[in-house]
């Protein structure tokens, strides 16, 4: 449906497509972070390409390929992508779209902000930041936007215990069972 | 319904007065006129219209007037989901309130967390404010609100509503120390 946008993309940023990928119409490229501003600013501004309507920012968290709990092996690496951050885009006035699609390592979930391009993505980056903790170089105000200051840790990283709960406030007449006590900590809570 | 109603309200009086609480009085009154504060966060909010509204008439009972500032109500209806950030905001609002004042949790997330078990949602209100009646059911139906409104009645001329037991063991500590002053 949008081969044409995956074709002209290829041939104006060859060094910045990893690959590109198509699957039920809908057209993917995945993009090396250091070029994903000039890709997305080219993107928006190409008349030919005129993508005017951000549609939605978030991320996956591919944690199944190092199992939790286990130790590094073949299977995963330091290297080895833990996240992608997706944005999906749309041309009004072309009826056209493409994702692009940003691989991140674990130890360092970092890209640049888009909410610069498309005002839109400032929000949805924000909501990004606050269940997964990517960090958005360049966000004009990347604090959490559902949870409270207080939360530590990101709850939709697939190693967030699935019950963990960490409550502002609680009766004080209640009894506590410490095996299930809120406030303990989990091994996570050290990343 | 009005004769019928009065008819009614009539006859339990009588029976109160019969059993010569004249203390208990004030709980006749309160059982009848009381206002609600409906903190509604979710879906449940349409079954709490429901109830409100002419087909189940909780007029009948004397709660048909809900009031949004917590200071001029006594019935908090926790009629939703409360996420662990609300916490503060729920607790404060119970605060807020005169006493003698009750609450109602009205479903199953309002009661338990009901299917959110999870990082954000509060497992029950009852974790942050003293519950008197949870009402099960997601929603539940009008005549399950309507019948823990009944419960809820009966709690307060029996004076067993969580405030009004608190307000009595206030009352007799107060009255123990004031004795060892002497």
């Amino acid at each position: 449906m949008s081969q044409k946008v995956l074709a002209a993309l290829t041939a104006a940023f060859p060094d910045a497509v990893v690959r590109t990928g198509s699957a039920h119409d809908d057209e993917t490229a995945w993009i090396k972070r250091e070029e994903l501003l000039a890709v997305a600013t080219w993107l928006r501004d190409d008349p030919a390409m005129a993508f005017d309507a951000p549609v939605f920012c978030t991320c996956i968290d591919w944690i199944d390929w190092r199992p939790v709990g286990r130790p590094v092996s073949e299977h995963w690496s330091e290297t080895k992508p833990r996240f992608t951050v997706c944005y999906q885009l749309r041309s009004v006035a072309h009826k056209h779209r493409i994702r692009l699609e940003v691989e991140l390592p674990e130890h360092d979930p970092r890209l640049p902000s888009l909410a610069d391009v498309w005002p839109a993505f400032n929000w949805q980056e924000r909501e990004t930041f606050d269940m997964y903790g990517i960090r958005f170089d360049g966000h004009p105000d990347l604090r959490r936007i559902y949870l409270y200051e207080e939360f530590v840790g990101y709850p939709l990283r697939k190693d967030y215990p699935k019950e963990k709960r960490q409550p502002l406030v609680r009766r004080d007449d209640l009894p506590v069972n410490p095996l299930k006590a809120p406030h303990a900590r989990h091994e996570s809570d050290n990343k | 319904m009005g004769l019928e109603l009065s008819t009614t309200r009539l006859e339990d009086a009588a029976k109160w007065a019969k059993q010569s609480k004249l203390a208990r009085v004030p709980e006749w009154g309160r059982k009848f006129s009381l206002f609600t504060y409906p903190f509604v966060t979710a879906c449940c909010g349409m079954e709490f219209m429901s109830v409100a509204a002419p087909k189940y008439d909780i007029a009948r009972f004397g709660a048909e007037f809900p009031r949004f500032s917590p200071r001029q109500s006594d019935l908090l209806m926790i009629v939703g989901t409360i996420t662990e950030k609300q916490g503060p905001a729920l607790k404060r609002v119970y605060d807020q309130m005169a006493e003698p004042k009750w609450v109602i949790a009205f479903g199953v997330c309002a009661s338990t967390g009901g299917f959110y078990q999870n990082y954000h949602a509060m497992p029950g209100a009852d974790q942050v404010i003293p519950v008197d009646v949870y009402i099960p059911g997601c929603p539940p139906r009008p005549e399950q609100v309507l019948d823990a409104l009944m419960m809820l009645m009966d709690r307060i001329q029996d004076g067993r509503g969580h405030s009004q037991l608190r307000l009595k063991r206030d009352q007799m500590i107060a009255s123990a120390q004031s004795d060892d002053g002497q």
